[in-house]
C-alpha cells in the first residue's frame, strides 16, 4: 500500500495498527472529532470509552503493565489532556510505557487562548518521558513511530503527542514502515552492561558473607525473561532476597529464598537484612525514600552493586561501588555466564550463618496480628481472598494506602506482571481503572482492585464504563470509613487528631454497584467474609464487595519515617515506645 | 558535607521547539542551580544548537544534572568542560556607561586597561564590549560602578574544550 493519501487521523489508526496496537483508551471531544470519525470508519482498533480522562490513562497504564505492551490514550484538547496529567505522572514515576495522544486547536489558533485551548506540550513536558507537537501532517508518521519506540525503549516511560485539529484532517501520502522502527538518532538507551563492571560484581557477589538481592520493578519491565533470569540466579547463589513494592512477581513470593517486601511497610526480616547485608545486590531499583528510610543510616556496612538501565538512577539517592548500566535482563543473562560453574554460597559457613540470623528475624513473625471473631480484621480478609484465588489466574491492581500495604503484605505474587500499584505517585484512584485495563487485555483472567473506599471514590465514575463492557472485574473495598493511612499518621504523628481522615457521607457500595447492574455483595463479620469472595469469584460479572473491616487497625510492621531499618515498629505495642524525631516528621 | 563544585557544561541538542524550556525545566524541577546558559544554534545544517550551563552543586548533584540531561531525548552529548581537562572559557558584555569630564577619561582608561573596547559613543555616554573570564568582566563592572555605571548585558559564558580534539 504504498503512497496512498491519507488524513492525519488515518495516519494515527495506521500507525497504532502497524506497531500492533489493538486497544485503545478514550474519551472524544472537538478536537479530536477527526480521529473518533475515522476509528468509527475502521474495524482493527478497538476503543474503550472511559468516563474520565484519568481514568483512562490508569487504564492504559494496567493494560500495559499487565502485558508488557505498550498502553495507548486518546482524549480531546484542553481539560482532555489536563485530566491526563495525573495518570501520566504515574506513569512516568513507575517506568510505564504509555502514549497518550492529545487533541489541540488548529494550528493557525495556537496560542490565541481558543476554547479548550491548553499548552499541553508545556503542561506534560515534566510529566512525561518526551512529547511532541505536531505541525505538519508530513511529519506525523515519523513522530508516531518515534514516539512508540520513546516510550518503550531504555526506562519505559509516557509520551504525549498534542495533535492540532487540522493536521488530523489534512492529508499526505502514507508509505508503511518496512521495519518497526530505525535507530534513534539520539536516544539509544544502553541495553547490555560493561563486561568489567559485571566480573568485579560477580567477585563480589561470590564472596560475599551476608548477601541480599534488592530488586524491583526494573527486572518486570525488562520481560519475562528478566523474572525467569533473576529466579536462576539467586537460586545458582543460595542468597535472600527481597522486592520492592513495584518488583513483586519477579521473583516467587512462595520460594523460601524470599523475604518479603523492603521498605517502610516491608517485612521486619527483609529491612533487617538490608540493614545488615555485606553486598547489596540491587537489580532493578532505584534506592527510593520508601525503601531506604534515614538515608545516612542506610545499609551502612555493605557494599553494592547496582544494575540499572537508567544512568540518571545510579547514585542519585545513595552511592554505590559497582554501577552496572543495562538492561536487567541482559546484565543478569552475563553474571549467570560469568558465575559459571561456582557453587552455591561459596563462603559456606558465613552464609549457612546469615541464614540463620534471618530464620530467626523471620521468627519474629512480623506480619502477625491479633485475629477476632466480631471484626474483620484487613489482614485476615486478604489471606482469605489469597487462598481462595489460589487456583485462578489473578491479576491484583490496589489503590494507595493501608489496603494498598496489606495487600502487599498478604497476597503472594509468584509471576511478574500480576501485579499493579501506583508505587512511585501514590495515585488514589489508580487500582479501579487500572483493573478495567487489565481486564480488557485478559478478558478471561480474575482481576480484582483491592481497594480502600476513599480511593475507590477517586475514580468511581469507571463502574459505567466497566458495565459497558460486561468486565467482571471485582473491586474488594476493605472498607474503614477513614483514609486510613493518613489516619495511622495522624494518630502516630499528630496526637491522634484526625483532621479531615473521616469519610463521612459514604455511599451504599452494594446499591450503588446494583444501580449500575453489577453485583453488590457485603461482610461484616469474619465468618461472612469466605462467602462473599466465593460469590465475588463464582460470578462472572462486575462486583463490588463491601468489607467493613476493623477501623481502628494499622499497618504494620513499620519503619517510622527519618528512621533506620533497624528500628521498625512490629505492631502498635511498639508505637509509644519510640516516638518519631523531629527530623522524621518533616518526612512525608 | 561534600563541597560545591562550580561545572561548566556543554550540551549539544536538536534545535527544536521547547529543546530550551526542557533543560531549564529540569534544572529547576529538580532544585539544580543554573548559573548562566547561553544557546545558541551551532550548526544550521544538521540544526544542532550548543547550550553552555555553568551550575554548582555536590559532585553527586553534577553526576546527577549530567545524567538527567542526558536521557533528555533530544540531546545529543553532555561535556563536562570542568571535569573533562583544560578548557577556555569566555563571557561577553555590553557595558554603558555616562558621565563627563574626568569620569569620561577614567573610564576609557579602564576601559583600556581592561582591552574593553567602545563600540558606541555619545558626548556623555559610552558603550564598552568587552570579553574574558566571568571574574575579569565582573571586576571590570565593579570598576565601572562609580564612573556612571548605566546598564549591563552579559552573555553568560561559553567554554570550549583545549586542544585538537572535537566534542
Amino acid at each position: 500500500m504504498a503512497n496512498r493519501k491519507l488524513s492525519g487521523s488515518d495516519i494515527v489508526i495506521q500507525c497504532l495498527v502497524d506497531a500492533g496496537v489493538d486497544t485503545v483508551f478514550g474519551y472524544p471531544g472537538g478536537a479530536v472529532l477527526p480521529i473518533y470519525d475515522a476509528l468509527f470508519k475502521q474495524n482493527r482498533l478497538k476503543h474503550v470509552l472511559v468516563r474520565q480522562e484519568g481514568g483512562a490513562v490508569h487504564m492504559a497504564e494496567g493494560y500495559a503493565r499487565s502485558t508488557g505492551k505498550l498502553g495507548v490514550v486518546l482524549v480531546t484538547s484542553g481539560p482532555g489532556a489536563t485530566n491526563a496529567v495525573t495518570g501520566l505522572t504515574d506513569a512516568l514515576m513507575d517506568s510505564i510505557p504509555v502514549l497518550c495522544l492529545t487533541g489541540q486547536v488548529p494550528t493557525h489558533l495556537i496560542g490565541n487562548d481558543a476554547f479548550q485551548e491548553a499548552d499541553t506540550t508545556g503542561i506534560t513536558r515534566p510529566c512525561t518521558k518526551h512529547n511532541y507537537l505536531v505541525k505538519d501532517v508530513c511529519s506525523l508518521a515519523k513522530v508516531m513511530n518515534e514516539a512508540m519506540y520513546v516510550a518503550q525503549a531504555g526506562r519505559p516511560g509516557p509520551v504525549v503527542i498534542d495533535l492540532p485539529k487540522d493536521v488530523l484532517i489534512n492529508e499526505t501520502s502514507y508509505d508503511r514502515a518496512k521495519k518497526p522502527y530505525a535507530i534513534h538518532k539520539t536516544y539509544r538507551p544502553r541495553k547490555k552492561g560493561d563486561q568489567s563492571q559485571i566480573k568485579e560484581a560477580v567477585e563480589l557477589i561470590a564472596n560475599a558473607k551476608r548477601p541480599l538481592f534488592y530488586c524491583g520493578g526494573g527486572v518486570i519491565n525488562s520481560g519475562p525473561r528478566g523474572s525467569k533470569l533473576l529466579a536462576e540466579f539467586v537460586h545458582m547463589t543460595g542468597y535472600p532476597i527481597t522486592l520492592t513494592l513495584m518488583g513483586l512477581g519477579a521473583f516467587p513470593a512462595k520460594d523460601e529464598k524470599f523475604l518479603g517486601m523492603v521498605g517502610m511497610h516491608g517485612t521486619y526480616e527483609a529491612n533487617m537484612a538490608m540493614h545488615d547485608c555485606d553486598v547489596m545486590i540491587n537489580i532493578g531499583a532505584r534506592f527510593d525514600d520508601r525503601v531506604t528510610g534515614l538515608i545516612s543510616e542506610f545499609s551502612p556496612g555493605s557494599k553494592k552493586i547496582h544494575v540499572d538501565i537508567d544512568p540518571s538512577s545510579i547514585n542519585k539517592n545513595v552511592a554505590v561501588d559497582i554501577p552496572i548500566i543495562g538492561d536487567c535482563a541482559s546484565v543478569l543473562y552475563d553474571m549467570i555466564k560469568e558465575w559459571g560453574g561456582l557453587q552455591p554460597c561459596r563462603d559456606a559457613k558465613a552464609c549457612a550463618a546469615w541464614w540463620s540470623k534471618i530464620e530467626k528475624w523471620r521468627k519474629r513473625d512480623c506480619l502477625r496480628y491479633n485475629s477476632s471473631k466480631e471484626l474483620i480484621k484487613p489482614q485476615y480478609a486478604l489471606e482469605r481472598l489469597q487462598i481462595l484465588t489460589e487456583n485462578r489466574d489473578t491479576y491484583i491492581t490496589t489503590e494507595v494506602g493501608q489496603h494498598q500495604m496489606w495487600a502487599a503484605q498478604f497476597l503472594k505474587f509468584n509471576r511478574p506482571n500480576h501485579w499493579m500499584t501506583s508505587g512511585g505517585l501514590g495515585t488514589m484512584g489508580y487500582g479501579f481503572p487500572a483493573a478495567i485495563g487489565v481486564q480488557i487485555a485478559h478478558p478471561k483472567a480474575t482481576v480484582i482492585d483491592v481497594a480502600g473506599e476513599a480511593s475507590f471514590l477517586m475514580n468511581i465514575q469507571e463502574m459505567s464504563t466497566a458495565m459497558q463492557y460486561r468486565l467482571p472485574v471485582k473491586v474488594f473495598i476493605l472498607n474503614n470509613e477513614y483514609m486510613g493511612m493518613v489516619r495511622q499518621w495522624q494518630e502516630l504523628l499528630y496526637g491522634g487528631r484526625y483532621s479531615e481522615s473521616y469519610t463521612d457521607s459514604l455511599p451504599d457500595f452494594v446499591k450503588l454497584a446494583e444501580s449500575y447492574g453489577a453485583v453488590g455483595l457485603r461482610a461484616t463479620k469474619p465468618s461472612e467474609v469466605d462467602d462473599v469472595i466465593e460469590e465475588m469469584l463464582n460470578n462472572e460479572r462486575f462486583t463490588v464487595a463491601d468489607i467493613a473491616i476493623d477501623k481502628s487497625e494499622n499497618c504494620f510492621p513499620m519503619i517510622p519515617s527519618g528512621a533506620p531499618h533497624n528500628e521498625m515498629l512490629l505492631g502498635p505495642e511498639d508505637e509509644a515506645e519510640k516516638p518519631v524525631s523531629e527530623e522524621g516528621m518533616v518526612l512525608v | 558535607m561534600e563541597p560545591i563544585e562550580r561545572h561548566t557544561i556543554a550540551v549539544l541538542v536538536d534545535n527544536e521547539a521547547g529543546v530550551l524550556a526542557r533543560v531549564t525545566g529540569l534544572f529547576s524541577g529538580r532544585g539544580y542551580n543554573i548559573e548562566s546558559l547561553t544557546v545558541a544554534e551551532v550548526d544550521a545544517e544538521s540544526a544542532i544548537s550548543r547550550i553552555t550551563v555553568v551550575t554548582s552543586g555536590t559532585p553527586m548533584i553534577i553526576e546527577q544534572i549530567k545524567a538527567q540531561l542526558d536521557r533528555l531525548v533530544p540531546v545529543h552529548h553532555i561535556s563536562d568542560l570542568t571535569d573533562g581537562g583544560a578548557s577556555v572559557e569566555r563571557e561577553l558584555a555590553l557595558v554603558k556607561v555616562r558621565g563627563s569630564g574626568n569620569k569620561r577619561v577614567e573610564a576609557l582608561r579602564v576601559a583600556d586597561i581592561f582591552r574593553a573596547r567602545a563600540i558606541d559613543s555619545t558626548k556623555n555616554s559610552f558603550v564598552f564590549e568587552i570579553s574574558g573570564s566571568t571574574a575579569k568582566l565582573n571586576a571590570f563592572i565593579n570598576l565601572m560602578g562609580p564612573l556612571g555605571l548605566v546598564e549591563i548585558s552579559r552573555t553568560g559564558a561559553v567554554a570550549i574544550a583545549r586542544g585538537a580534539k572535537g566534542i
